[in-house]
């Protein structure tokens, strides 16, 4: 297996989801008959798999591409280019990618998403009941009683009382609000659960609380997580595999103790070097990645990554590296990755 | 460092909103100490009055918050052993306004908003430079590019020209930090300076403050919720949780050796890029209480696996020493006081 990508048939059978060569370009235009001038290239030529029962980390700055990315991969956007294979309950793969809306319909229970902000996922006038019902009225359960049951169900996995059920998000914490966007992600049993930054808006004591209720509820109820975030350490806690993104693509990808302390791209090396440990005992020499993220509307030739790469050479300007398997379930886009001998995380 | 005398000394300062809900006591009783050329790192959550506290420093605390008590002393410039009361001052006065930037800088948190979008920041750090320092236009913008350039911007004779929102958040930090530092204050508070940018730029600023304290033997009072930054930046951390302060000591003795039950469960409750994975993590039960009805006694008390029923529930504990430095605010070293001085 030396390509990632893969035709439907001998797609091996853990996998849940197999994203291939997804583009998502936002068109740039410019006067008044918008003439197209660019492209943002949010999303350029990812690959990525995941298992059924596993939860991949998919981690970088802000502006890599990361919430397009799952955004396609829920087909909230519509892919520029790209295949995203999903096993449906029938164990029939189908391609989300090129789908029209009305077959994607009865597939949308399957994939449910929770988002970042708790105060802004949360429809201020309705009421908790209402909230997290919405989905099953929407999928046909229209019997109030078999809901509430649902309803109270649901509440009490999350943690949170039933009685909270008739009041409004308003009298709610953040952490509470989380679990209720939780709650309606649930809802419908879906299988696959793209979480996007789901605590980086809470306080560190809250943040635990929901960390520990996502594991429970995976557990439970069988479910997959793609976990969006930017804190590596939340993603070091959660995930099974990471995979490192960088102007909209993919810079590697491997299961999370090998990523965080064997890294074979220098851009993870810079990552793990900027983690803030805690602990004083482990003062950090930090030399620091100079720069900045570059803008993926004009992304620099070569690896995207080589202006501030301090292992640059002539032919990382020129030629873009391949995402390629360098050991088993290990990927990395770099050229130099055989050669290089990088640094993770300190013990 | 004992007998050193403060630079800025916080004494019982209470700040409180008279709502017309009721009064919110953001902050009651929050002391401690600041010594030059040290690091003093402020943690806590969301609502535990860590902001407000540097808001009653600078003496710009919105209506209709209030200081009720306590006292806010500064160091004289020229006569250290002297102290000037900010609290006495008035809000508006000249004293506090020659405080502002000259003695005490600020980088807020949001660096989005800190810029006048329709002026150039060269314009809004020389007028800053001009309100504090006695020099004229041509000599303002000579220190606005040289304190651009130690802040590490490339160009700054050309960047000094351009506005604030053709700059990236990194630059656009390290041009509220040059403004900050062009007044050649002896503190620097910094409130989450880092918490809206990435962790490769916030590696960059964090070494950037850490040099600039350095070289200019100056201050940071540090505010931020991150954990992992204050163990990293701080050399002395405060503890705070509604309003009050936990627990204060040396940067290792928090993490090595935390006292108070908050302080322990926090360390605990934070998922760490070096712990093992897939465990449940320990968790503080319940949430941070809204601040209308913050609970009676030790404010931690509902949340303590160590309450003790009919003491921490009814009266505040006050502060014990326990160690080097090191002070808790929990019955549960009434008895165990270490006399160390």
């Amino acid at each position: 297996m030396s390509d990632i990508t893969l035709n439907p048939k001998n797609i091996p059978a853990e996998r849940l989801l197999h994203v291939s060569h997804l583009k998502k370009y936002f068109p740039i235009t410019s006067g008044i008959f918008k003439k197209h001038v660019g492209d943002i290239k949010a999303v350029d030529d990812l690959n990525l798999y995941i298992n059924e029962g596993e939860t991949l980390g998919l981690v970088g700055e802000s502006g890599c591409g990361k919430t397009t990315a799952a955004r396609c991969i829920l087909r909230a956007y519509e892919p520029t280019e790209g295949e995203i294979l999903f096993r449906n309950k029938k164990q029939e793969y189908v391609d989300l990618a090129h789908m029209s809306d009305k077959d994607l319909r009865p597939l949308r229970t399957e994939m449910q998403m929770i988002f970042q902000d708790p105060f802004g996922s949360l429809n201020p006038r309705m009421n908790i009941f209402d909230i997290v019902s919405e989905p099953m009225l929407v999928n046909g359960i229209r019997n109030r009683k078999e809901r509430e049951e649902r309803v109270v169900d649901l509440l009490k996995k999350v943690g949170l009382r039933p009685e909270y059920m008739v009041r409004y998000p308003h009298s709610f914490s953040g952490g509470q609000r989380q679990r209720i966007g939780i709650a309606r992600a649930l809802a419908l049993q879906p299988r696959l659960v793209v979480a996007d930054e789901p605590v980086s808006a809470l306080d560190v004591s809250v943040q635990a609380q929901v960390l520990n209720l996502l594991m429970e509820l995976m557990e439970d109820m069988g479910l997959t997580y793609l976990f969006v975030a930017h804190d590596l350490s939340v993603v070091r806690h959660i995930c099974d595999r990471v995979t490192v993104m960088y102007v909209g693509k993919i810079v590697e990808t491997a299961p999370t103790e090998e990523l965080y302390y064997n890294p074979r791209h220098p851009y993870t090396e810079a990552l793990m070097a900027a983690v803030p440990i805690a602990d004083p005992r482990l003062q950090q020499d930090r030399k620091g990645l100079p720069g900045e993220v570059p803008s993926p509307a004009k992304p620099p030739s070569g690896c995207y990554f080589h202006p501030r790469c301090s292992y640059c050479e002539d032919r990382c300007k020129t030629e873009v590296p391949e995402l390629r398997e360098i050991s088993p379930n290990h990927w990395t886009a770099c050229h130099r990755a055989e050669v290089l001998s990088l640094e993770g995380l300190k013990t | 460092m004992t007998d050193q005398k403060p630079l800025l000394s916080v004494r019982d300062i209470k700040v409180y909103f008279n709502l017309d809900e009721g009064t919110v006591k953001s902050v009651d009783g929050v002391s401690f100490d600041a010594y030059e050329g040290q690091v003093l790192g402020i943690v806590g959550e969301s609502g535990c009055g860590k902001s407000v506290t540097m808001k009653s420093i600078l003496r710009i605390v919105e209506p209709p918050g209030k200081i009720m008590e306590g006292q806010v002393l500064l160091s004289k410039r020229d006569h250290p052993d002297e102290y000037l009361d900010l609290t006495s001052m008035n809000e508006k006065g000249k004293e506090i306004r020659a405080v502002r930037g000259g003695e005490i800088a600020l980088i807020p948190q949001e660096p989005m908003a800190a810029f006048s979008p329709v002026h150039t920041i060269g314009n809004q750090i020389i007028e800053a430079i001009m309100l504090h320092c006695d020099v004229n236009k041509k000599e303002a913008r000579e220190i606005c590019i040289q304190s651009l350039k130690s802040v590490g911007m490339s160009m700054p004779e050309k960047r000094v020209d351009s506005y604030s929102w053709q700059l990236s958040g990194g630059l656009r930090q390290r041009a509220i930090i040059a403004m900050a530092i062009a007044g050649n204050p002896r503190l620097l508070i910094a409130d989450e300076p880092t918490t809206a940018i990435d962790v490769t730029t916030q590696a960059q600023i964090l070494k950037l403050l850490k040099d600039l304290q350095r070289e200019r033997g100056m201050s940071i009072l540090f505010i931020t919720h991150d954990l992992g930054v204050i163990a990293q930046m701080a050399q002395y951390v405060v503890v705070m949780y509604l309003g009050r302060v936990m627990e204060k000591g040396p940067v290792d003795s928090i993490f090595h050796d935390p006292k108070h039950p908050y302080t322990q469960a926090l360390l605990r409750s934070i998922p760490s890029a070096q712990k093992t994975t897939k465990i449940k993590l320990p968790t503080i039960s319940g949430s941070i209480p809204h601040p209308f009805n913050k609970p009676k006694g030790c404010p931690f008390h509902p949340r303590c696996a160590y309450a003790i029923k009919g003491k921490c529930n009814v009266n505040l504990p006050s502060e014990y020493i326990v160690g080097d430095q090191q002070y808790v605010s929990c019955f549960r070293y009434e008895k165990s006081e270490v006399n160390i001085r």
